[in-house]
């Protein structure tokens, strides 16, 4: 099915904090593909797996900043210079009466950036994944925790990384995507 | 805090199935009775709509001088309700108030559904809503551009904004449900949907990390909005001259009429979605409590405005301003002004005893006596203001048809029928949410053997 992304090696965890001390552990033996699912979010855990933060307030940042610019530069360009129209005596370029709108597109297009760069960033929608391909994977999203390591890893060995699961409390491991 | 934010102690697992029952269990006599019942109004709506397109807004009790009535109250009421969603959603967020998850996600299902409810009405208060396209900033055959320096059209991007953040927020913090639903779903139909709705989420870490930004952001944005969509409302009438209308204290006396009436609103939906749906361990009796409390506050802040309003026409010396409110207290609307003072004013201050906030049928009366006010305040507001302008030769006492008043139950129907199908098809409670709320959820939970690692070897 999805034999071109490689295989999957999936493990169960019991609980949250099991999860986060074999993510240290798998970090700490040098692995990077590697990825931890959960029913919610772990804190501790962008440590744990030894990645980073989020980038995405960045993209937001800036979305919001073009938003400003293109919604004064718009109303500006708009009523003085494309067509300028008297409309109760008031100038042309009445500037103040410029902040509603400029603060809607600000926000606007903050919300379309967090929106959709948060789908971007963590590589949604994907509809197909080795992962889908188990009949106990589907309980992340209900009350199981488990650790999937990817084969693009390079330190992946189907028997290597199974031991060393099974090592740091992994159990009912499966091998997908074969 | 005494009592636990969800009660009974549940596990994650129970979590799931308590509110995926919900929409899972054979569709309930009773909601099939009410869907009748509300989907019959929303019909009627609609037929009142065409009759209106075919025929204008001369069916309305409209009549110069009073060109806005119950159209703009209508959208200034529904508008306002939205407000409530967004505060639980965003602001409680931000100020980590973790009681808000098991009501925010029906809240943030009110906002989108109030805001629907309220846009109808200023595209079809135009007239001729197939010219409502002359308010995008769009090329149009006159070659002209909107108005920048005009509130009506602030307000359409203030609300159009606020819909769409709306939007995005309430699905964003649905996604990890949906997945949820997507491997419970039993038939292929349903499995397709959520299936395509949860975008493939696979709850990995390098996945949440993202999604609790998006989630952070989305609730720092909507934050000032909150703030901002009324105030921009309000500005439709502050900017104007009118006596009644011309006022500085427009804005937050709109945004905390807004909450006010907007938590009212989510109170009476709360009580019958939990007895309906036997989730009293879920919006317990606290829950109702602190929004009692958020009602009270506002409820006492709206009353101050009414109080300031009324000192500041007298003391300005303006006889246009003087006369208006005399004439709102005593004139041919005095009605509407005592059932708005009653309802907002007194009715709230129930709300100081803790006797009152812990008894269901005292607060569901009160929150319907709330909107009943908060309605009428916006009836005043525009009407009074409105009948009896600077040329009393126009006066005129406005009087709405059958039509006005249709089209008012109308909107309730269709605000009412789409909150019974969210309650059947999406998770009314955000699953995810109240599992990480729950003592068991903590990496140091002493059952899970939190206790025993060293957090330095974590940290790396």
């Amino acid at each position: 099915m999805a034999k071109e992304k490689g295989t999957v090696i999936l493990a169960e965890f019991g609980s949250p904090a099991e999860l986060l001390k074999a993510a240290s552990k798998l970090r700490d033996a040098g692995y990077k593909s590697f990825d931890c699912h959960s029913p919610f979010p772990i804190h501790g855990l962008n440590q744990a797996m030894g990645i980073g933060r989020s980038k995405l307030a960045f993209f937001a940042g800036v979305a919001a900043a073009i938003g400003f610019t293109i919604a004064l530069a718009m109303q500006y360009w708009m009523s003085t210079i494309d067509y300028p129209l008297i409309v109760s005596g008031k100038p042309f370029n009445s500037y103040p009466a410029y902040t509603p709108v400029t603060f809607a597109l600000t926000v606007l297009l903050a919300a379309f950036a967090s929106f959709f760069g948060m789908l971007f960033l963590s590589k949604l929608p994907r509809f197909n994944h080795p992962l889908f391909e188990s009949e106990k994977f589907e309980k992340f999203s209900d009350d199981s925790f488990f650790i999937s390591v990817e084969s693009n890893d390079p330190l992946f060995n189907t028997e290597k990384t199974s031991a060393l699961l099974n090592e740091i409390g992994g159990k009912n491991l499966e091998v997908l995507g074969e | 805090m005494d009592q636990p934010l969800i009660r009974g102690n549940p596990g994650f697992h129970e979590v799931t199935e308590t509110i995926s029952r919900v929409v899972e269990i054979k569709t309930p006599r009773a909601w099939y009775i009410l869907i009748s019942f509300t989907g019959l109004i929303a019909l009627l709506f609609v037929a009142f709509l065409i009759h209106l397109f075919f025929t204008g807004i001369g069916i309305w009790g409209n009549q110069v001088p009073v060109g806005w009535a119950f159209d703009i109250t209508n959208f200034v009421f529904w508008v306002g309700i939205g407000h409530a969603g967004t505060l639980i959603s965003a602001v409680l967020f931000l100020l980590r108030q973790r009681w808000r998850t098991s009501i925010n996600r029906f809240a943030e299902a009110m906002t989108i559904f109030a805001i629907i409810s309220a846009g109808i009405w200023p595209a079809i208060h135009v007239g001729r809503p197939w010219y409502l396209f002359y308010v995008f900033p769009l090329p149009n055959q006159m070659n002209i551009w909107p108005d920048f320096r005009s509130p009506l059209l602030w307000d359409f991007f203030a609300v159009g904004t606020y819909f769409t953040c709306s939007l995005l927020f309430w699905y964003l913090g649905m996604v990890p449900d949906l997945a949820t639903f997507r491997y419970r779903a039993k038939t292929k139909l349903k499995k397709i949907i959520y299936g395509a709705l949860s975008l493939g989420w696979r709850g990995g870490n390098r996945q949440w990390r993202h999604y609790e930004v998006a989630y952070l952001l989305l609730a720092g944005i909507s934050t000032p909005l909150v703030l901002s969509v009324h105030s921009v409302v309000s500005t439709d009438f502050a900017v104007s001259v009118l006596p009644g209308w011309h006022s500085t204290i427009f804005p937050p006396y709109f945004v905390a009429g807004a909450i006010f009436s907007g938590f009212a609103m989510v109170m009476t939906l709360a009580i019958i979605a939990r007895k309906a749906f036997a989730l009293e361990n879920y919006i317990t009796i606290d829950h109702f409590d602190k929004m009692c409390k958020i009602i009270l506050a506002t409820g006492l802040i709206v009353s101050y405005s009414y109080i300031v309003e009324m000192f500041m026409s007298w003391y300005s010396g303006n006889i246009y301003e003087r006369f208006t409110f005399m004439n709102r207290a005593f004139g041919p609307y005095a009605w509407a002004f005592w059932i708005m003072i009653s309802c907002n004013v007194f009715v709230p201050q129930i709300f100081w005893f803790k006797k009152a906030r812990n008894t269901i049928w005292v607060l569901f009366v009160a929150s319907i006596l709330i909107n009943i006010g908060m309605w009428f305040e916006r009836f005043v507001i525009i009407v009074t203001s409105l009948a009896h302008d600077f040329l009393p030769s126009s006066w005129h006492y406005y009087k709405p048809t059958i039509f006005d008043i249709g089209m008012l139950v109308g909107s309730f129907g269709v605000f009412l029928t789409l909150f019974l199908l969210f309650l059947r098809v999406l998770p009314m409670i955000a699953m995810s949410e109240v599992k990480a709320i729950l003592p068991q959820a903590s990496t140091h939970h002493l059952d899970s053997g939190g206790i025993k690692f060293e957090t330095e070897k974590i940290a790396g």
